[in-house]
């Protein structure tokens, strides 16, 4: 018999006043901190993906859906951009790095880029086998792809236009795989790379060039989707976006803003959600308080007992304070599993959508302070119940039966 | 010894107890007899330091027990006093051991199952030590409330009306086993009561008038 078995002995002689404050605060504290996870590893995920990149330049339209497609390849493309004018800011003196990418086509859901190899190196990607792209129609697959599609390095396939897989495919113009990338964590794992001159050859071997005439016009209309674009210098951030922006054809989004805009959108169901959570928290508050208030109405021959039996008003406080924490304690520690399980079941989710992933196995700092919370709101529901056990009145209390 | 000297306790105005000079020696038995309202079993809480007395003298063991700070009295209760309340009051979802180790626990003494065990023994209700109150007789759970009383060795046994409700032979088995326990234990026994049929088993008294 100690203080933790005692109350631990009160808590289970009431199992159903008992479920609901644990299943209350479990509830609370699972939602707030699923949504911690999801949205920490959302973010930490598309800062990842979105580092070293400070502009997006695209053809007119949503600025945020050319960062969803040119970064993180959620979304459509906005349309396509002539070579001619990405090649012209390649060579601009405030531009250190630019990465064109060709979008257009998928294979099995996963996109095709045609890009330079310069954009794999940019996420710090190494080969897991095989080698790089050299020339057309060779294609370098990411880990996520792989491990999905099982194909290895000498497996051919046909990309599908569009990017949902159900598009027409270009048979007549199958990829090799010669090489898959190591794990990256960033959206790498989840892409296709060929060189940009594959995604051209496989929309123009439909048509074979009439003459060399028809070839050099050809040549001239060659289009790319996206240019990722890294600044020389900060001086770029003020010029370049607005002289991009300037010109008809062009449009240059910033990777950082259109991010922030994003998560104050989805910011907003994530404050909404977690000030659900709260209020399911100080529900569960208040279900602690009132077992532990009710419980005394019964409980108050027990307590005078036990002053008989040599325990101090301050044990009883003690009593009551210690049941109430145990309860809030389990009923976080039950949250947090909670929690972590609908991370898990969200990456799942996700990750069936091909979407970033987030697992439930990773743990954050602040979940501490949840926990902190938690204890909080049990100390306070039982400091009434705890008061009115310290000033029991033994003789009296006694003498009513 | 145990005096009582100039007594008295108020609820707000009235008087609801007042004694003169009572002494109790160690290790004898006396009995407070008197009327319901007579102030009994305010003079046992005040015997274990549950209530404190408006004015007078109490000094039980030769320790004058209100001029301990309260947490004392509260240890000093449990290790020295064994208190069998009229209503029992056996902790309802204990088991009758844990009512028992419940009893060694608040008292700040080791644990001690066979203390425990041989204490229920001696009561005959050994084979009840994982039963619940509530499965038990209303003998049985006396015989469990005398043993939680007596489990931690008290030198002052204090009972409030052990044989109300009970019938002539359930009463004296409870008696005797009280001044068994008290007598084995060589603990000085207070039993408060109405009861005539208590009367004839003790030979000092302290009677208390309306």
């Amino acid at each position: 018999m100690n203080l933790a078995t005692l109350s631990a002995s009160y808590l289970r002689a009431r199992p159903l006043q008992t479920a609901l404050s644990l299943g209350l605060l479990a509830l609370g504290v699972g939602t707030i901190v699923a949504a911690l996870l999801a949205v920490s590893q959302l973010e930490a995920r598309m800062g990842r993906d979105a580092r070293g990149i400070d502009l997006v330049v695209g053809a007119k339209g949503s600025p945020m859906q050319l960062i969803l497609s040119g970064i993180y390849h959620l979304d459509a493309p906005t349309g396509n951009i002539p070579l001619a004018a990405a090649q012209a800011l390649e060579k601009n003196r405030l531009v250190k790095k630019a990465m064109p990418l060709a979008l257009g086509d998928s294979w099995k859901g996963f996109r095709i880029v045609g890009t330079p190899k310069a954009y794999a190196e940019h996420y710090g990607a190494k080969l897991g086998s095989g080698r790089y792209y050299e020339k057309a129609m060779e294609a370098v697959v990411g880990s996520e792809v792989a491990a999905r599609t099982g194909v290895g390095v000498g497996a051919r396939f046909t990309g599908a236009h569009g990017l949902g897989g159900e598009g027409d495919e270009h048979a007549e113009s199958p990829y090799t795989v010669v090489g898959v990338l190591e794990k990256t964590g960033s959206v790498l794992d989840r892409l296709v790379l060929t060189g940009i001159e594959s995604v051209w050859q496989v929309h123009e071997t439909a048509h074979e060039p009439a003459d060399e005439e028809d070839r050099k016009a050809r040549e001239g209309d060659r289009e790319v989707t996206v240019l990722l674009i890294q600044y020389a210098s900060p001086l770029a951030v003020a010029t370049l976006p607005r002289a991009i922006n300037s010109k008809s054809e062009l449009q240059a989004a910033s990777p950082a803003f259109e991010t922030a805009r994003l998560f104050r959108i989805v910011g907003a169901g994530v404050e909404a959600l977690r000030a659900f959570a709260v209020v399911l928290i100080l529900a569960a508050g208040l279900s602690v308080f009132i077992a532990l208030y009710t419980a005394l109405e019964e409980r108050r021959y027990d307590l005078a007992v036990m002053r008989t039996l040599g325990a101090s008003p301050g044990r009883l406080f003690g009593l009551l304070l210690f049941e109430g924490m145990l309860l809030s304690f389990i009923g976080a520690l039950l949250g947090f599993i909670l929690g972590h399980v609908f991370a898990a079941g969200l990456g799942a989710w996700l990750e069936a959508a091909q979407q970033p992933a987030v697992t439930g196995l990773a743990f954050r700092i602040e979940e501490i302070w949840v926990l902190a919370t938690a204890l909080a709101v049990g100390f306070v529901a039982a400091l009434i119940p705890a008061c009115r056990a310290y000033r029991t009145d033994v003789s009296r209390t006694l003498a009513q039966g | 010894m145990i005096s009582v000297k100039n007594l008295e306790h108020r609820y707000g105005n009235s008087v609801v107890l007042r004694v003169a000079d009572w002494t109790v020696g160690a290790g004898e038995r006396s009995l407070v007899i008197g009327p319901s309202g007579s102030g009994k079993s305010t003079l046992l809480h005040i015997l274990a330091g549950l209530a404190r007395p408006s004015a007078g003298r109490v000094s039980v063991f030769q320790k004058d027990i209100f001029s301990l700070k309260k947490t004392q009295i509260d240890r000093w209760r449990g290790a020295t006093v064994g208190i069998v309340l009229q209503a029992l009051h056996l902790v309802s979802h204990l088991t009758v051991r844990a009512n028992l180790r419940l009893a060694q626990y608040l008292a700040h003494l080791p644990q001690d199952d066979k203390a425990v065990d041989n204490t229920l023994a001696a009561l005959g209700v050994a084979d009840k030590a994982s039963s619940r109150p509530a499965e038990l007789s209303q003998g049985e759970q006396q015989r469990v409330a005398i043993a939680r009383a007596v489990v931690n060795g008290p030198k002052l046994l204090l009972a409030d009306e052990p044989t109300a409700n009970l019938d002539d032979a359930a009463a004296a088995r409870a008696i005797e086993l009280l001044l068994g326990e008290a007598g084995r234990r060589a603990a000085t026994l207070i039993v408060a009561t109405h009861d005539a049929r208590v009367k004839r088993h003790f030979e000092k008294k302290l009677e208390l008038a309306q």
